[in-house]
């Protein structure tokens, strides 16, 4: 019993990787996505345009991207905005996204509860309770079978 | 609609015989049982004992009366009725992972059986060897197929897979059958060609169909979508994203009319608009009794506050009918081009009959195209 609970580094080769029948997703493109443009989304911050800076953050998501740079990036973008925004703005806020728009939104916020800050966490809270009064559980259940995640 | 318990387990599987009086079933062990309709009664009238593991798919041959089993013994048996016992023959698939779904042919004269080695096995009696025989499926299926449905033309075959992926395949057995006619998913159809490969929706392939006419196929994904595409030069594809718990059985109720069932434990109708391409939602198919209105009393409200922080008076109760997930639809009359009754067995042990035309007058705004 106690020699399995021991550490594992000793094991030098990963047996997964030499399945010949190893499940490989499709390759798609990763081009245009380079997340949105933070020096854009900071300007309208600065300027108090929260539906704008909203709209532009959850453009070009690096979905198809393999670099976690890129996709760190993209995160602290939204990030900040979403916590930029006053909780009497996020409903309409949701309710000007469309369904791939909400379903976004939620990868975005799940992404964001994976690494918790100081009050990140409270105002994920509201925008995740506003987001699944229009998205529902479909959008969550789509958050957890992504197979190409923000 | 009505509902009888039979179980307390779920119902993996079931299967109708031609005239709708008998129900096999398995109670989620490794038999099948067979239940008569007797007035509102329902009575055991058999037991199949063959299997060594879970029986995992069922299906009830109308015109040639046979039943064809499959189950995590990685075997399928045919049974044929004989005086007034069912007799088992053995089906070798030659698959080294369970069965995971069987369906016979609109002819009878082949069945395919999905299952977890990642392929399709297309069985025909071979008349010379008195024995069932059987080909494989296998590119480019890469994980475990969930579900299949047959092509009215009895060549191809819709499949549901867990590497994300419906295809239509064509199951072209030149033994037992002439060279088919070209249909809107192609014309070559040479055994195990891809006829088409759906993109556009991740999630696992729980259920799919074939509608009447075989130019439609519908499936039902683990990503809480539903999706139809249409044959034709380049075949058309319709989602819709839904706001509910996955959905693990469709069918087609009509030409433009899908019913699906899941984890949410009710039937929901889907339109789809062949004109538009696209799909919408119909309604909620169940029909929840009124109950009475308890007003809530100061010390239950203090209580609700102080455990659950809400003074809401709503109870964690189902109001659906099934108290559990729906985990197979079957059209019982009108076939699928217009379905008058159908079924739905689920993982609450229970069975419902649901009746399209008292749906259609109760729901208001439900509209069968």
């Amino acid at each position: 019993m106690a020699k399995n609970t021991l550490s594992s580094r000793f094991r030098g080769v990963d047996i997964d990787e030499y399945d010949e029948n190893k499940f490989v997703d499709d390759q798609d493109e990763a081009a245009e996505q380079q997340g949105p443009d933070a020096c854009e989304v900071d300007d309208l911050i600065r300027q108090g345009d929260m539906m704008t800076a909203f709209h532009i953050a959850l453009r070009n998501p690096p979905i198809n991207s393999k670099n976690p740079a890129v996709k760190e990036r993209a995160q602290a973008v939204v990030l900040r905005v979403l916590t930029a925004f006053k909780s009497s703005d996020i409903e309409p806020a949701v309710k000007s996204l469309d369904r791939n728009g909400v379903d976004l939104l939620m990868k975005y916020i799940y992404r964001g509860f994976e690494k918790p800050s100081d009050n990140s966490s409270a105002i994920l809270l509201q925008w995740h309770e506003k987001a699944f009064a229009v998205g529902g559980l479909g959008s969550i259940v789509r958050v957890l079978t992504a197979r190409k995640s923000v | 609609m009505s509902y009888h318990s039979f179980l307390l387990e779920p119902i993996s599987c079931h299967a109708w015989n031609k005239d709708r009086t008998q129900i096999a079933l398995c109670p989620n062990n490794h038999e099948v049982h067979i239940y008569k309709k007797d007035g509102s009664n329902w009575n055991k009238i058999h037991v199949l004992k063959e299997h060594n593991g879970q029986v995992t798919g069922i299906d009830w041959a109308p015109e040639s009366n046979r039943i064809v089993t499959c189950g995590t013994d990685r075997n399928a048996y045919v049974w044929t009725l004989k005086g007034d016992a069912w007799k088992p023959t053995l089906v070798i698939l030659r698959i080294n992972r369970a069965a995971r779904c069987v369906k016979w042919s609109p002819k009878e004269n082949k069945f395919a059986v999905g299952s977890g080695s990642r392929l399709i096995s297309v069985c025909y009696f071979e008349q010379d060897n008195d024995w069932w025989v059987c080909k494989h499926i296998k590119k480019p299926i890469r994980s475990t197929i969930l579900c299949l449905d047959w092509h009215p033309n009895n060549v191809l075959l819709a499949a549901g897979s867990c590497d994300f992926k419906c295809r239509i395949f064509s199951a072209y057995i030149k033994e037992v059958e002439e060279k088919p006619a070209p249909t809107a998913w192609g014309s070559k159809m040479p055994f195990g060609e891809v006829m088409f490969e759906s993109t556009g929706t991740a999630g696992w392939v729980h259920g799919v169909c074939f509608s009447d006419s075989g130019n439609r196929v519908a499936w039902a994904s683990h990503d809480s979508t539903v999706a139809v595409a249409e044959g034709g030069k380049t075949a058309v594809c319709a989602s819709l994203t839904s706001e509910t718990l996955p959905l693990l059985c469709v069918t087609f109720i009509t030409e433009n009319s899908l019913v699906a069932a899941g984890h949410d434990c009710y039937p929901v109708l889907f339109v789809y608009d062949s004109n538009k391409a696209a799909l919408s939602f119909g309604g909620k198919l169940d029909i929840p009794k009124q109950s009475a209105q308890k007003g809530m009393s100061a010390r239950e409200r203090f209580q609700n506050l102080d455990k659950k922080a809400t003074t809401d008076s709503k109870e964690a109760v189902l109001e659906s009918v099934h108290k559990n997930s729906i985990s197979q639809l079957s059209i019982l009359n009108g076939g699928k081009a217009q379905c008058a009754k159908f079924c739905t067995t689920g993982m609450d042990g229970g069975m419902t009959i649901w009746d399209v035309k008292t749906l259609e007058s109760a729901m208001k705004d439900l509209k069968i195209v």
